[in-house]
């Protein structure tokens, strides 16, 4: 059928002479919710700015839902239809939650750098906002700055802004570190119900929150793929729980 | 919501129009010609505040070479209108400064080019160099930018007159210039409320985040330096036009220095700031600069006291004011700004004596250091004896130990005002 969602051939990354990500080849298929996990130092993370093109590829490629995006530049990669969110909470601090979510949807909306049209006038702009604005359950925050709001509020609002664009492709990096329980619950059901029909790329620590959301796993250790498949059968996989799960069960 | 939006549009509608009615009604107050070439000055560097603001306060650009584009208006426009002789008329150098506007633009898309690569340090860095480039070549190319004299003209063109006017007097050159600083003010703001200036506040917040929202920050940053080298063009026009003469000064580090002085102590982070910036340094800079050759270096100590205690600026100080008045705390706070008045008066004189005495006994025309009398301050004091001295130190010691007193009570009344401000919106 159509081509995967995302596909890496034999993608490596060196910082210097240590190389992190040591030819990674992996399909993503269109639609699935894919996670990424590993332990520390894997190089989850490095993966992700590989792919959004925050870091440049050392060598390899990267397909795009069929189209080659190696040396692309995140905006362009973005207006592709790929989107990202942080580990490290990424908004813009001064401006409120709306203005925000109303500068993640300006590019798709195609209002690209318009001094010539009044953002009060653009109504399609302003309900895309209120909408996921609505969705992430920020809808009483609307006017505060994006810096004083609380830890798990901002988690969210980068999240939202993540989806905002309207972005098929979906990557996530840690959306739920250093949440309380409850917090994580409500985050999960939020990543379900924001991704529904999209492809989700997501590193996460939290082994329920893996576990709960992904239709398949793939394990990174020391910058390889060592096993891609369903939850079920990643939990049986022999390798994986040497290098990855034996040690996290026996830590927890 | 439609009601509501409407409400808003028209009583904007009033305040810019209040803004226009006030600004062309000043000329009836203040009819000396001193005032009248003041007024055209602070219009001037209204708008040339303003479109610096378009890169400090909406783009995060610290630009120490803005006077370039001022320049490069002020002598397009002074060259156009030289050129054009007796062709001209009243309505044609009406429009000149858009002429200056276009030299502005020009300018920005050049040096923009180079500038706008990176942000941050870097960013202020090349402006630098740029600045000192062109300042360079100002005096290299002394058929265009006119050397040590500069270049001159006269803006009264021809026999007739525009609607009655010909630009000759100085109050209708003045009319002339808040037409243009409320057209340009009335854009300058209204880019603000578009796409392109929304997505500046973004780069200036988080430049990483804007390119993944799918904007290319350098092309943001550049569109910016490009309008902002517009508008400071069409300041430049208007000097051109006000003062008939443009000298190399006009675009060189000292003129960017003044304008990032000037916003920056309106206030960066507000529309209206560098307004007020522009309006009081304009009058600092010619009442206090009139009244004492020690004008900087009591312009350098303002900056370092906004700088210190008010790095929002004044409008900054204006908008807290506002809260508290909306929360009907302002009265809370008046008896201690009441109170602090007598204080910082007696602190501001002592200091003032100080100054004018080191200035008169260092920089003065060296008969001071004797015990001859010398005019300071309007008085004849022997700067040779302590008297003088003395009393002038005493005063400030006084202040400061009042402002200090006073001042700490006022302090934490503030702090309590604050915390209950704050407290009522959680």
């Amino acid at each position: 059928m159509s081509a995967p969602a995302i596909r890496l051939q034999g993608l490596k990354k060196s910082f210097g002479a240590s190389e992190i990500i040591r030819g990674v080849d992996l399909d993503i298929h269109r639609g699935e919710r894919h996670a990424i996990i590993g332990p520390n130092g894997a190089g989850k993370s490095t993966l992700f700015h590989l792919i959004s093109a925050r870091l440049p590829v050392s060598a390899g490629t990267i397909e795009l839902k069929g189209a080659n995006v190696v040396g692309l530049k995140p905006f362009e990669i973005t207006r592709k239809g790929l989107s990202r969110s942080f580990q490290i909470t990424n908004i813009f601090h001064n401006l409120s939650v709306f203005e925000n979510l109303r500068c993640a949807v300006l590019w798709s909306l195609g209002y690209r750098y318009s001094f010539w049209q009044r953002l009060a006038g653009l109504t399609d702009a302003r309900q895309r906002a209120e909408a996921v604005m609505e969705d992430i359950g920020l809808g009483k925050r609307r006017d505060t700055p994006a810096g004083i709001l609380s830890y798990a509020e901002q988690r969210a609002l980068e999240i939202g802004i993540t989806i905002a664009s309207g972005a098929d492709v979906i990557l996530l990096d840690e959306p739920t570190a250093g949440m309380s329980n409850s917090e994580t619950e409500e985050a999960v059901a939020l990543i379900r119900r924001v991704t529904e029909g999209k492809t989700l790329v997501m590193v996460e620590h939290d082994m329920g929150v893996v576990f709960g959301l992904a239709d398949r796993i793939s394990v990174l250790v020391y910058g390889q793929v060592i096993a891609t498949d369903t939850p079920a059968a990643i939990r049986c996989n022999a390798a994986v729980q040497e290098a990855y799960l034996g040690t996290s069960v026996s830590h927890e | 919501m439609l009601v509501s939006s409407r409400l808003v549009t028209r009583s904007r509608l009033l305040l810019w129009g209040g803004c226009l009615a006030l600004a062309l009604a000043l000329p009836l107050i203040f009819r000396s010609s001193f005032l009248i070439s003041l007024l055209c000055q602070m219009g001037i560097m209204v708008v040339f505040s303003l479109s610096y603001n378009m890169l400090l306060g909406q783009t995060g650009l610290l630009s120490f070479g803005h006077a370039v584009y001022y320049g490069l208006g002020a002598f397009a426009t002074m060259h156009t209108l030289n050129a054009l002789g007796k062709d001209g008329g009243p309505l044609v150098v009406a429009l000149l400064p858009a002429v200056g506007a276009c030299a502005g633009l020009a300018g920005g898309v050049v040096l923009g080019y180079v500038t706008t690569r990176k942000a941050g340090t870097t960013f202020a860095m090349i402006t630098l160099g740029i600045g000192e480039l062109v300042a360079a070549c100002s005096l290299m190319f002394p058929g265009v930018f006119g050397g040590e004299g500069g270049v001159s003209g006269n803006r009264v063109i021809g026999k007739e007159s525009f609607l009655g006017f010909n630009w000759g007097p100085q109050v209708e050159m003045y009319g002339l210039i808040v037409m243009w600083a409320f057209v340009c003010t009335v854009a300058m703001f209204a880019l603000t409320q578009t796409p392109l200036g929304r997505m500046a506040n973004a780069v200036r917040d988080n430049p990483e985040r804007a390119e993944f929202v799918g904007y290319d920050t350098e092309r943001v940053r550049l569109l910016m330096v490009i309008l902002s080298g517009m508008f400071a063009g069409a300041a430049g026009g208007l000097t051109a036009l006000n003062y008939e003469i443009v000298t190399a000064e006009t675009l060189n580090a000292h003129t960017s220095g003044v304008v990032l002085l000037m916003t920056f102590v309106g206030g960066i982070g507000f529309f209206y700031g560098p307004i007020i910036g522009a309006i009081l340094i304009t009058v600092m800079q010619i009442v206090v600069g009139g009244m004492t050759h020690a004008w900087l270096l009591y312009f350098g100590l303002f900056f370092l006291f906004m700088v210190l205690k008010a790095p929002g600026g004044i409008a900054s100080l204006i908008a807290v004011q506002r809260n508290l008045w909306n929360a009907g705390l302002f009265g809370r706070m008046l008896p201690h700004y009441l109170a602090m008045m007598l204080p910082v008066l007696i602190l501001l004189a002592g200091l003032v004596g100080v100054v004018e005495l080191s200035y008169a006994l260092l920089a003065g025309d060296g008969v001071g250091a004797g015990d001859t009398a010398t005019r300071v301050l309007g008085m004849q004091l022997k700067l040779g004896t302590p008297a003088p001295w003395v009393t002038a130190l005493a005063v400030t010691g006084a202040g400061m130990i009042l402002t200090r007193w006073i001042g700490g009570r006022a302090g934490t009344a503030w702090n309590s005002t604050l915390a209950t401000l704050h407290g009522d919106k959680a």
